[in-house]
């Protein structure tokens, strides 16, 4: 039954389960399809993208929110309910379009050339899938020209920059500095994150905001996503 | 099932197997000569009954003698001496098992002060900034009494870290008389916890009264021999190697009932022993080893703990400094001579020379319960929640203990390295290496749910405070309202009408009534 299967999606992204390989909180569960298999299944059932997404995605992380302000869940849960809802996000974005949802937004992250750590910018990614956004990571020590390169053909709405070496965060500047002298600068908005940089270094070298954490990021990335919605 | 304690592996040893062997030698020399003074008539006796050299010294007020221990009583003693010893309890399940061979810690409070410490906490305001507050401790000193012995013991039997209770607080109520102390103490201890009770006997005439309450609880007189619930501490030998008259006799008649017993010696390094390690340490083991050897001739196979609370003199005053590094030492060989004997170990760890809770009272019972409690003794007296030396007690100090006593419990725990583990490890690190994030957190999740990680500190503050003492007050709130454990009712009424001069307001279900 195809409602089983959204149910079962929404039942493994509160479980955190990816693929079959995966335990998932409940003991047993390795060997039976996690969110990635009956995504694919729902998909192949005829299932409308609107309803896995409605019924199966944002319901689920609207519980696992719940279970993780209760206690219950935390933050490695949190993360692998997200990771969870972003592979299922890959999956459906090709059929997003031809049904006529919209995602959330899109966003381009990087770690800055020169700095190899980038742990704090796959959470930000894996949390922003969660959240329903279209990620397009591009690694860590990406040069500027290629960062420039991706947001003039991704057209992201968002941008976010990492850095964890006082050495490397001076480059985040240099980064924005080139994407204004590339006339891209008012087109994406951009977010830095990592150890030695903050609010007010954010303001400035000119970005539009700084998450102090992974939740902290998804949360600024959703405030200028709704003050740009409401301009719209 | 008794309490699990910790197995220490690899315990730290600070002195060698030769050096150990040494401080025996000179302990036996010592116990040969000069020997000890001897203020009590009937050990002084049994001592000579037994071929130790004895004569009594002329002249004197006071009655005393002068004995020379020989090197085959004292190995005779230790040969007798339960290498195994158990404290029960009021809940078997909270029986503790010391094996003198084995390094398996127990955590246990301790030492009785005259001083309660009450806390409140006070909002100041910055006369810069008006609208910052904060909150700021005061402690009010005050004389102990039954209720706070009463609270201070229900506090321990929450806190999971807690493997037994020696009284904390010396009662002073104005009802307390040397002759209704006693049994009120041990009431109040056994009536509140359902852990092990410890205790010193303020006077020897309420000895049985105080087993006899212990017989009710524990169901009778053969139960109370199968779960001892109750145990002594005598400190029968003062330093520097006189045998206490009141102390001794206390001693002899606990040992003559066969109720596990701490020999305990306290000499300050610089005024009542040497103030080098070597003579410390030989003196103290020769004063423990003379109450040892007294306690196998008075009742062969009676348990008894090598009891150890050395310290070394502050230099500015000359009074105890707990706190010094020294004195971790002197415990820790301690410990090293109590397992060379394979008798279980009472030591000392955690007492501090601070009055307060705060950052010096941190710093010291920190470092002295890490480095005490890696040598593995089996009883750790770890003064929970004694300040400035054993002067104060504080409820608050005792929830900031159980907070690093559970990190210090982690740390012992054994490593979990095995073949299997390391299969499974490096799968685990292959299948990462495949996924395109290389993040392990996935794997977080059942560990962290089986007990496998460390809790974090759980007072810690937001942001820059230092919230730590104004958490630990509302954990301690959350503690004292929990209900309490007390002893049933039939027996409380057995108690109060078959054992004198306890206060009737320490009978819960009258006071409910």
């Amino acid at each position: 039954m195809p409602e089983d299967i959204v149910d079962l999606i929404k039942e493994n992204v509160i479980q955190g389960r990816v693929t079959s390989d995966d335990e998932g909180m409940d003991k047993g569960m390795v060997g039976q399809p996690g969110v990635s298999e009956l995504v694919e299944e729902a998909i192949a059932s005829g299932i409308s993208v609107a309803d896995i997404i409605n019924e199966g995605l944002t319901a689920s992380m609207e519980i696992v929110g719940q279970k993780f302000e209760n206690e219950e869940y935390y933050i490695p849960d949190m993360l692998a309910s997200a990771e969870a809802v972003g592979a299922a996000m890959e999956i459906l974005e090709p059929h997003l379009s031809k049904s006529g949802v919209k995602p959330k937004g899109k966003i381009i992250v990087a770690t800055v050339k020169g700095d190899l750590h980038d742990i704090g910018k796959n959470i930000v990614s894996v949390l922003l899938r969660g959240a329903g956004y279209i990620v397009k990571d591009l690694g860590h020590d990406v040069e500027t020209k290629d960062i420039v390169k991706a947001v003039k053909k991704e057209k992201p709405q968002f941008l976010g920059l990492s850095a964890l070496l006082t050495s490397t965060m001076t480059t985040m500047e240099d980064t924005i500095k080139a994407l204004t002298e590339s006339s891209l600068r008012d087109k994406v908005k951009i977010i830095i994150g990592g150890a030695p940089v903050s609010e007010e270094y954010a303001r400035s070298i000119g970005a539009d905001g700084y998450g102090a954490d992974g939740f902290h990021a998804v949360s600024v990335v959703e405030a200028l996503n709704a003050e740009m919605k409401g301009r719209d | 099932m008794p309490r699990e304690g910790v197995l220490v592996n690899n315990p730290l040893e600070r002195i060698s197997g030769e050096q150990v062997r040494q401080i025996h030698d000179a302990s036996i020399e010592i116990l040969k000569d000069p020997g000890l003074l001897c203020f009590n008539k009937r050990a002084a006796d049994i001592f000579h009954q037994h071929g130790a050299e004895v004569s009594e010294i002329p002249g004197s007020d006071t009655p005393c003698w002068h004995i020379k221990i020989p090197e085959k009583l004292v190995a005779d003693a230790l040969d007798s001496a339960p290498k195994t010893v158990i404290l029960g309890a009021r809940n078997p399940d909270n029986s503790l098992v010391m094996k003198g061979d084995e390094p398996r810690v127990y955590f246990i409070t301790g030492s009785e002060t005259n001083t309660w410490l009450d806390v409140d906490f006070s909002t100041y305001v910055s006369k810069s900034d008006p609208k910052k507050e904060i909150k700021v401790p005061e402690f009010k000193p005050r004389r102990g009494m039954v209720a706070d012995l009463c609270a201070s013991a229900h506090v321990c039997e929450r806190l999971e870290t807690v493997d037994g209770y020696i009284r904390t607080v010396n009662i002073q109520d104005k009802d307390i008389t040397e002759d209704n102390k006693d049994v009120n103490k041990f009431f109040a201890c056994l009536n509140n916890t359902t852990k092990h009770v410890m205790s010193g006997l303020t006077s020897l005439n309420q000895l049985d009264n105080v087993v006899k309450m212990a017989e009710l609880v524990a169901g009778g007189k053969e139960n109370l021999k199968e779960n001892p619930l109750i145990s002594f501490i005598t400190c029968l030998v003062k330093s520097p190697l006189q045998f206490v008259d009141d102390t001794t006799e206390s001693f002899i008649e606990i040992c003559r009932r066969g109720l596990p017993v701490v020999v305990s010696s306290a000499p300050q390094a610089g005024t009542s022993a040497p103030i080098k390690e070597a003579g410390i340490m030989a003196q103290i083991n020769a004063e423990v080893l003379a109450g040892i050897t007294l306690g196998q001739l008075v009742n062969k196979g009676t348990p008894v703990l090598y009891g150890s609370v050395p310290v070394r003199a502050r230099m500015d005053n000359l009074s105890d400094s707990y706190g010094s590094v020294e004195t971790s030492q002197y415990n820790i060989d301690c410990v090293q001579m109590a397992r060379f004997y394979r008798i279980p170990n009472y030591s000392t760890s955690g007492v501090c020379d601070t009055k307060i809770p705060g950052q010096q009272s941190t710093v010291e019972r920190l470092f002295s319960d890490i480095t005490v409690a890696l040598s593995g003794p089996q009883y750790l007296h770890c003064a929970f929640g004694l300040l400035d030396g054993n002067s104060i007690f504080s409820l608050l100090q005792t929830v900031l203990d159980d907070a690093h006593f559970k990190m210090i419990k982690f740390f012992l725990k054994s490593p979990r390295i095995d073949g299997q583990e390391l299969t499974d490890m490096t799968k685990q690190i292959r299948d990462v290496m495949d996924t395109p994030q290389k993040m392990f957190i996935q794997y977080i999740r059942p560990v962290m749910r089986s007990g496998e990680l460390s809790a974090p500190y759980p007072f810690e503050g937001d942001g820059e405070d230092d919230s730590v003492l104004a958490l630990a007050y509302e954990r301690l709130q959350e503690l004292l309202a929990k209900p309490v454990e007390h002893i049933d009712q039939a027996t409380t009424s057995r108690i109060f009408q078959e054992i004198p001069g306890l206060l009737p307001r320490l009978n819960v279900y009258k006071q409910e009534k």
